[in-house]
């Protein structure tokens, strides 16, 4: 099917993390932790991550939600594993800005995140690209919960 | 409400009514036709309507009930007499238990907050069921955090439909009120209103009919349903948006206190107290909504002239022909009865393996609207186990076509996401 404004929202890179997420699975042992809904859609994920020494050591979500929320998760976590605490929360701002923007950002690490760029064309959507990122946000900064309500 | 289910023919001409709604004629995603499924959500409205409340601001626009000018005059005429059309459309004894409210949300928390405060007790149990909308749970939740009621719930079966073996044991004698859903709005089921009203009735309990999902689609009668209360919504029945109906009957109006203080509901104000105004005006503070009531007349009036059993036989045919046609998609799943008898133009479905979010966006994309989510009833969701489902529901304007459209979508979908 031929529909550009779609494919736009639906990337190759972004349905391709959909079917295959990275990182998905449970923790053994994690130092943080949060929780994150989008109730109003049914989102969920459950983020769980070990920081040894100031650096994300390992990263893991379990959740169930639409393409975009899972899709995005993924990649969050793909980004955030390896990196420091301050760095990974500055992807979170990078996110974000990307989301009020539209425009693909330039932040080291972000080649298939800018793939989401479309879903700022999609307000109603942009919460659910967003929900992880903010649930990273939330247990680095030793809360449990988040929301993009 | 009554549920007629007889099966003359009818005779809609589904094409002169499209003509009435110039948004059907809309084109949405570069250049497709518009396919409206969301009228669950909020109803299209017609020219007739529109015209309405152009015409109150063109040519009769004032404040009503004060002032002795002749705009003002008019203005209260107009506003009272859409108040008689309202109550004469769903046969209220007497239109001045016809109270405006801003839609069914308020009509809801009127009654919990001028009714259930005045008369209801720690200890005093309210019912509820599992299908009902928020706006008939969360009132009562506040309600029994504030005075300490205990509000029960009837639970569904599977296919959506009340547990009445469950809903005897709890409906008991410290029951005050039970208030129901008439349709649900997340899976389309015709409540059996009778059966719970006969219970009710046998404890002294009163009646609230949630109608927001019912008064657009089936006729209501409220001197047949033997009821004390009814909320419905203006723009779910092709009127506008801000406008709604809270009807209960004369006593309990009478012996309830003032929802708000303000201009319109008094009788006389001194520095120490005011007496309140007789009913209606009594529960309808401040200046109203006044071409909201207008419209909402003739969105009565257009639906006469139709003809409610009409409307119920055309969305009966077309809901069936939905549900046929959905089944065949290997993987839709249908929540809710398959019998178009047993529920009104709504359908809620999932596609196995695909999110609703995903679904309605790609419709979208065909210029489908429909609604996904969780459709404001989360205790459903829960008890079906999901988190959300996609649901198409119809009105008078809808076609098979459009159903067809919305079938051949939904292979789309399964074809993108794979």
């Amino acid at each position: 099917m031929s529909n550009t404004l779609l494919d736009d929202l639906y990337k190759e890179i972004i349905l391709d993390h959909y079917r295959q997420p990275r990182n998905k699975g449970e923790l053994t042992d994690s130092t943080c932790s949060a929780n994150g809904a989008n109730p109003l859609c049914g989102d969920e994920i459950q983020l769980q991550v070990t920081v040894t020494d100031d650096l994300i050591e390992q990263i893991a979500f379990t959740g169930a939600g639409c393409s975009i929320s899972q899709a995005a998760s993924s990649m969050m976590t793909e980004y955030a594993h390896g990196r420091s605490v301050s760095d990974a929360l500055a992807g979170v701002t990078s996110f974000q800005e990307m989301m009020t923007t539209g425009i693909p950002s330039q932040a080291n690490g972000f080649d298939d995140i800018d793939a989401l760029t479309g879903v700022a064309k999609f307000p109603a959507r942009v919460k659910c690209a967003s929900l992880s990122w903010k649930t990273l946000e939330q247990a680095l900064d030793g809360n449990s919960t988040a929301t993009t309500e | 409400m009554t549920i007629d289910n007889h099966s003359a023919p009818y005779s809609l001409d589904i094409a002169k009514i499209r003509r009435d709604f110039p948004i059907l004629k809309r084109e949405v995603q570069d250049g497709k036709p518009l396919v409206y499924l969301d009228n669950a959500a909020t109803s299209q409205t017609p020219v007739q309507v529109i015209a309405e409340i152009t015409r109150f601001y063109r040519d009769h626009n004032a404040n009503i009930h004060r002032g002795v000018h002749t705009l003002s005059i008019e203005a209260t005429e107009l506003h009272e007499n859409a108040r008689k059309k309202i109550a004469h459309f769903f046969n209220a004894p007497d239109a001045n238990e016809c109270i405006f409210t801003r839609g069914t949300t308020e009509s809801i928390n009127l009654v919990a907050h001028a009714w259930g405060r005045q008369h209801l007790q720690k200890g005093d149990r309210v019912v509820i069921t599992e299908i009902e909308h928020h706006s008939n749970i969360v009132p009562w939740q506040i309600l029994r955090d504030e005075i300490g009621i205990e509000l029960r719930y009837i639970p569904m079966s599977p296919d959506g439909s009340l547990d009445m073996d469950y809903a005897a044991d709890i409906i008991s004698d410290n029951t005050k009120l039970v208030a129901v859903t008439a349709m649900s709005n997340a899976l389309g089921n015709i409540t059996e209103i009778s059966p719970i009203v006969e219970l009710a009735k046998k404890v002294g309990a009163l009646v609230l009919l949630d109608g927001a999902q019912s008064a657009p689609h089936l006729k209501t009668d409220l001197q047949l349903l033997d009821i004390d209360f009814f909320a419905c919504s203006a723009h779910k029945m092709l009127g506008p948006t801000g406008i709604g109906l809270l009807w209960a009957k004369m006593d309990h109006l009478n012996t309830m206190r003032p929802f708000m203080g303000g201009g319109d509901m008094i009788l006389t104000v001194s520095m120490e107290s005011s007496t309140w105004a007789d009913i209606p005006a009594k529960f309808e503070a401040g200046t109203p909504n006044i071409a909201g009531a207008i419209a909402f007349g003739a969105a009565c009036d257009y639906l006469v002239d139709i003809g409610m059993n009409n409307i119920r036989d055309h969305e009966r045919q077309i809901t069936q022909y939905a549900l046929n046609k959905l089944e065949k998609i290997e993987r839709v799943q249908i929540f809710g009865p398959l019998d178009s008898d047993k529920r009104g133009g709504v359908i809620s479905f999932n596609v196995d393996g695909i999110h609703p979010h995903d679904v309605g966006q790609v419709l979208d994309s065909n210029g489908v609207a429909i609604r996904t989510g969780h459709h404001c009833a989360q205790p459903i969701m829960l008890a079906l186990n999901i988190p959300a489902t996609a649901r198409a529901s119809f009105y008078l304007y809808n076609t098979e076509a459009e159903v067809d459209k919305l079938a051949e979508s939904l292979n789309t979908v399964i074809e993108y996401f794979g």
